[in-house]
């Protein structure tokens, strides 16, 4: 060994961090603001939002080769994801006759660059599942526990929303909203006159700046990362200004391998970690080790750090790791929609998102479906990017042409060129999102005949919708054709039946993964209490969603922050009182 | 003003703060000396940039397949009094890029463009590209339109769809398709609701 590395192997953090994501971000700054030195391991890049190395923004889609195809960026050629559903030599398999879809990003921030940033917080009955519904299973914790924290993470980040009054949604500190758009107010009034309700969205975008951050500047493109921090990324909002501590050693490119134990005190002492520059295996050492490497990343490396002591993977006594994976329900809809033909232009961008939603309106007792969902919309004059006209033949003989006569459904010239400006912005599209139950024999699990590039053992999944899912995503494309019929709009393809379980995405697609290490206050039947401590080694934390027992239909990115914090302070809280 | 802000923001944020992480310097300093970099432009990884740049230099189309592309583009995306066409906004290039970049396209627009020069070959003695403009229309008008095409013109048809969705997307994703198409957004401005007019044609407002 040369001489730097013995100098690193003798600091000891106060507090080692696996994952730059909406979890670790948010317990880097908590616990560094709080005082404590903090080793925050990331294992993709540096990744900030405002430096030009990075930025994609106002880029037009003539600046792409591909004009902004998916080729190598699942969610488009100017997305900020670094990573994807598959990535070169970090493979992951799952057992026959079932399918998980995992998306990763590797870089500083993590999925927080250029998720949706809508920032729902759960209802009191979402914490109450079982004792309300007699499946699924209760938090050890309320929605009372979590409002204080939910309030301060609407003021430290920023969402915008209004107040609605709902029990299932309860109301933020908000920001004002954008006024939707006008396809959004098709749909608000389709969806008065059908007893759908449609609400301003929530999203964690500075309709106002707020703490030194720029504001929106209305371009729509927050999946690209937003150079003025104008939007929610755990890199711009939470890692950037923790390093600006002083107290953050913030390594990128280190992609954690196990929590490392005391094999006599049986308490993590700190974290082994492939350096992907140099290839070499290094690792840190801190007095509390926090895991935040996002749901299934986090069970694979509790269940990797095997030793004498935890031969089971750690914080694993219960058996629980990696069980009860869940993810949000998703199907989806497209519609024409004639009156939106011809539509006079003007700059309707907007922020990032659709401006308004439905949140879940009905009562599951009187349905034959357990749990709920929401709506988000989409649509609107967006700039053309690839895939712009392609199905043009599908939707050109619908309506008449402009002498009003009758047409042939393709075509070609002067004529067809026409009918893309007529039918340019005339498309809505619905997508529900809703709870699922998770389940037991829905798990991940390390892959006996697997390692990555990095020898590290790979995840294996296991999972399968139930009844409950099918039935709610049937529900939702009959809803989706109300709408659409109370629209005036006409459906776009054929109605998802049964032989696609009504077009239900599969599990993983809509990337609301949880429940992995989940939290309560049996020890036999979970992994963490409910200050998200490890049962079985009381100086290990889990801060992203495998702590949570159940999701509601609330994308889960708020409460993860929300219960970042609210573990931040518990860490503190049991430091100064020399507990851990 | 909002835009001030913003971009004061921009650039108090963009000093220098990547320049002091330490991994980027460690990840620079590894490559070897003799392999000449490819330059990164903003936005992308290093990974893609090399993919770009090799696709680049790489080459799909024969010179008999561009034009034929470029002579079919013309007919599906005319110049028209308000701009012009497929060919005059980059589209084959742009087609030719996509070949490469998503190769599962190779095969249908390769064998397309033969199953066109073939029929044409046959009934007019040349192919697709060397025939006369009324006899390139009598092609296209058996394939352009699906619910009315011959079933032996079906894979004509399929191509056509095809060739409709990538002329269509090159041509509008363009500068020229994008002023024609009367996109405005992609700037910095301030998100007042639907216009006043615009409200009143359909009848709509935001008091309800
Ligand atoms: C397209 C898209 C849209 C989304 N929209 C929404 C939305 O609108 N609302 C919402 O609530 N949620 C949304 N999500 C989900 C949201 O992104 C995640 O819930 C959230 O980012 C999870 O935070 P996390 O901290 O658990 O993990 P991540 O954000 O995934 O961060 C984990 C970090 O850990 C790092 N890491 C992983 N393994 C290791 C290792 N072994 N060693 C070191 N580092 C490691 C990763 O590189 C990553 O940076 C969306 C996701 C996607 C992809
Ligand atoms: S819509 Fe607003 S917040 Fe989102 S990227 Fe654009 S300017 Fe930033």
């Amino acid at each position: 060994m040369d001489v730097p590395q013995i100098k690193k192997a003798a600091k000891v953090y106060d507090v080692v961090i696996v994952g730059s994501g909406a979890g670790g971000g948010m317990a880097a700054y908590q616990l560094s603001k709080a005082g404590a030195t903090v080793c925050l391991l990331e294992a993709g890049g540096y990744f900030d939002p405002a430096d030009p190395k990075y930025i994609n923004q106002l880029k037009w889609a003539y600046e792409s080769p591909r004009r902004g195809a998916g080729t190598t960026r699942a969610f488009g050629d100017f997305d900020a994801a670094w990573g994807g559903w598959e990535i070169e030599g970090e493979p992951y398999s799952a057992v026959k006759g079932t399918e998980f879809h995992w998306f990763r990003s590797r870089m500083l921030g993590g999925r927080t660059n250029h998720w949706g940033r809508i920032s729902l917080r759960m209802g009191p009955d979402d914490f109450k599942r079982k004792s309300l519904t007699g499946i699924g299973e209760d938090w050890p914790l309320s929605y009372e526990d979590y409002a204080p924290y939910y309030d301060k993470v609407d003021d430290l980040i920023g969402v915008f929303g209004s107040k609605e009054g709902l029990r299932d949604a309860p109301d933020g500190r908000f920001l004002p909203p954008p006024k939707p758009r006008l396809h959004e107010l098709m749909i608000k009034k389709a969806g008065k006159s059908i007893g759908v309700p449609v609400i301003p969205s929530r999203l964690s975008i500075l309709t106002k700046p707020i703490h030194d951050r720029g504001g929106c500047f209305y371009c729509a493109q927050c999946g690209r990362a937003c150079q003025a921090y104008a939007d929610f990324s755990s890199s711009s909002v939470l890692c950037i200004p923790a390093v600006k501590t002083g107290r953050v050693t913030l390594i990128n490119g280190a992609m954690a391998r196990e929590v490392i134990t005391d094999p006599k005190t049986g308490l993590a002492t700190g974290v082994s970690y492939v350096d992907v520059p140099t290839m070499t295996e290094q690792s840190v050492m801190g007095k509390v080790v926090v895991l935040a490497a996002s749901t299934c990343e986090t069970a694979r490396l509790l269940l990797n750090s095997k030793s004498a002591r935890f031969q089971n993977g750690l914080a694993n006594s219960s058996g629980v790791v990696g069980k009860y994976l869940n993810d949000s329900t998703g199907a989806s809809r497209g519609a024409f929609i004639p009156a939106l033909m011809d539509r006079k232009r003007y700059n309707e961008d907007g922020v990032g998102g659709a401006h308004v939603y439905s949140p879940w309106w009905l009562d599951n007792k009187k349905l034959d479906f357990p749990r709920g969902y929401h709506i988000e919309y989409g649509g609107g004059m967006g700039m053309p990017m690839y895939g712009f006209g392609f199905g043009m033949e599908g939707r050109n003989s619908i309506v008449p042409g402009r002498d009003g006569k009758p047409k042939a459904a393709g075509g070609y010239g002067a004529d067809l060129k026409d009918d893309f400006r007529r039918f340019y912005g005339a498309n809505i599209g619905m997508a529900g999102r809703g709870e699922p139950v998770p389940l037991e024999s829905n798990y991940c699990e390390i892959d006996p005949n697997t390692v990555d590039k990095y020898g590290i053992p790979t995840l294996r999944f296991n999972y399968k919708w139930g009844e409950a899912e099918i039935k709610q995503a049937k529900h939702m494309q009959d809803t989706f054709e109300e709408i659409i019929h109370a629209m005036g709009g006409i459906a776009l393809g054929k109605k998802p039946g049964p032989e696609t379980n009504y077009g239900l995405e599969a599990p993983g697609k809509i990337i609301h993964e949880i429940g992995t290490a989940r939290m309560g206050n049996d020890p036999k039947t979970s992994v963490l209490n409910k200050y998200s401590q490890a049962h079985d080694v009381k100086n290990l934390f889990v801060v992203d969603a495998a702590a949570f027992p159940s999701q509601g239909d609330k994308n889960v990115t708020w409460t993860i922050l929300a219960n970042s914090w609210r573990t931040s302070d518990y860490i503190i809280d049991q430091v100064k009182q020399k507990n851990i | 003003m909002k835009r001030r802000d913003s971009l004061k923001a921009i650039t108090l944020s963009s000093l220098g703060f990547a320049g002091l992480n330490p991994q980027i310097s460690a990840a620079e300093s590894i490559m070897p000396p003799d392999v000449k970099p490819v330059k990164i432009p903003g936005g992308r990884q290093k990974f893609e940039a090399e993919r770009d740049a090799k696709l680049n230099a790489d080459k799909f189309f024969t010179p008999h397949e561009l034009k034929t592309v470029t002579v079919l583009g013309d007919i599906i995306i005319p110049a028209d009094a308000k701009s012009g066409s497929a060919s005059q906004a980059g589209t084959p290039a742009f087609i030719e890029f996509m070949m490469k970049d998503q190769p599962q396209w190779q095969t249908p627009m390769r064998g397309g463009l033969r199953w066109l020069d073939n029929v044409c070959t046959k009934r007019f003695g040349k192919k697709f590209a060397d025939c006369l403009k009324a006899q390139q229309i009598e092609i296209v008008d058996e394939i352009a339109y699906p619910g009315k095409a011959k079933p032996e013109m079906s894979q004509g048809v399929a191509f056509f769809n095809m060739m409709r969705g990538f002329v269509a997307t090159g041509f509008f994703t363009s500068q020229m398709g994008i002023k024609d198409l009367g996109y405005v957004g992609n700037t910095p401005n301030q998100w007042e609701g639907v216009p006043a007019d615009v409200l009143k044609q359909y009848n709509l407002s935001y008091d309800e």
